[in-house]
């Protein structure tokens, strides 16, 4: 497989949110605006870079019984990482985010990745595969937010967007908006890939 | 003891802030084994239990070693560790004493670890400043608020396989806009501010 494929495939082929329905619960939870989902989304790379790089360079010191438990230890020192950079950084976003940070260590894709690809890939490729896929990651996130955000409270990145007559749907900034909003992209996401495998 | 506020956490996690349907905790097994009502079922009795127990290890790991020594900012990585070690042993002892229990509960146990509705219940133990009881009661009706989500979404899906959904909405998606709708019936929970 090509450089270019490995990193490209994340993107659409196996956009891990909408394909495969990986890391579901932070996708839901922290989606309520565009600058939220782009938060969350850019720790998760970052967090997804991080394991990525450091599981493919032990990928041939580590025991195969233990591995799970090893890249739960390494994914979980990123996150503590990542936590405590945002914390310092960006501390009005890591309030929004709140417990889903944490979480980022039980996010099935980043252990998804670590076991699938990096530890039987070499350094190059699985960080284009950690940067294709947290960038797929990313964008569905950005997706969700950005539509949820429109919808429930009539602005985008926090500039109001909508005609003053619009009157912003509350609902779906709350939670039965982020079930309702997801299974519908999911379903238009499924709709355009049978138009294409029709063709 | 403050029997009010014990009260209080019970009727708030299990349906208020219900951890699968208003805090967006253990969705993957939400909608992985919610295909039948018995493995639904059986998930459940699992997350109870696992739970509750990872609730009351978890909270003197983190009051009694990592703040006497100040090292919170480990808390992640030492809680998925115990909790990890916590499911292997429980599937171990479960397997020597109770086996009739471990055949019931026992596939789904190593799926538990990922679940981060236990994770989450850990840090939410921490976070929100409980005492051990208060911990021990939250990770208890936690479990339960979600097998009720479970339980009932499983129902609900059993009677959709028959029903006559459109291609593209067939599978998951259907099954998230069913629990957008639930989320709602449970929004009229919130109501109830117990203050």
């Amino acid at each position: 497989m090509s450089a270019w494929k490995i990193f490209i495939r994340g993107l659409w082929e196996e956009v891990p949110l909408f394909r495969l329905v990986l890391g579901l619960c932070p996708a839901l939870a922290v989606t309520t605006s565009l600058i939220n989902g782009l938060g969350m989304g850019l720790a998760t790379t970052s967090v997804l870079l991080g394991s990525n790089f450091v599981v493919s360079l032990v990928r041939k010191r580590i025991p195969a019984k233990i591995r799970i438990p090893s890249f739960i230890v390494i994914i979980a020192s990123f996150v503590t990482i990542v936590d405590l950079m945002m914390h310092g950084f960006t501390p009005e976003l890591h309030r929004a985010l709140g417990i889903f940070i944490p979480l980022i260590v039980v996010n099935c894709l980043i252990l998804g990745r670590a076991e699938a690809f990096a530890s039987k890939n070499n350094l190059g490729r699985s960080l284009l595969d950690g940067a294709g896929m947290g960038l797929g990651f990313t964008l569905a996130l950005c997706l969700l937010g950005a539509v949820r955000e429109i919808l429930g409270s009539g602005a985008i990145g926090g500039f109001p967007v909508a005609p003053e007559s619009y009157r912003p749907v509350l609902l779906f900034i709350l939670p039965p908006g982020g079930f309702i909003v997801f299974g519908l992209l999911l379903a238009g996401f499924n709709l355009l890939d049978s138009k294409r495998g029709g063709e | 003891m403050n029997f009010d506020s014990l009260f209080l956490i019970i009727i708030s996690t299990i349906f208020i802030n219900n951890f699968v349907l208003s805090r967006f905790l253990g969705l993957c097994p939400f909608l992985g084994v919610s295909r039948n009502l018995d493995s639904a079922f059986g998930m459940g009795m699992a997350v109870i239990f696992v739970m509750t127990i990872a609730s009351f290890v978890t909270w003197p790991i983190y009051h009694l070693v990592l703040v006497p020594f100040g090292i919170t900012y480990l808390r992640t990585i030492v809680f998925i560790l115990v909790i990890a070690s916590l499911v292997q042993f429980v599937e171990m002892v479960l397997n020597k004493a109770a086996p009739a229990l471990y055949q019931a509960l026992g596939i789904f146990l190593p799926l538990i670890t990922t679940n981060c509705a236990i994770l989450g219940v850990a840090v939410l133990n921490i976070d929100d400043e409980l005492t051990l009881i208060e911990a021990l009661v939250q990770g208890l009706s936690a479990g339960i608020g979600f097998t009720l989500a479970l339980v009932l979404m499983a129902g609900i899906r059993q009677r959709l396989e028959l029903g006559k959904v459109p291609e593209s909405l067939r599978g998951v998606p259907i099954a998230l806009v069913c629990a957008g709708l639930m989320s709602i019936a449970f929004l009229g929970f919130a109501g109830f501010s117990i203050k």
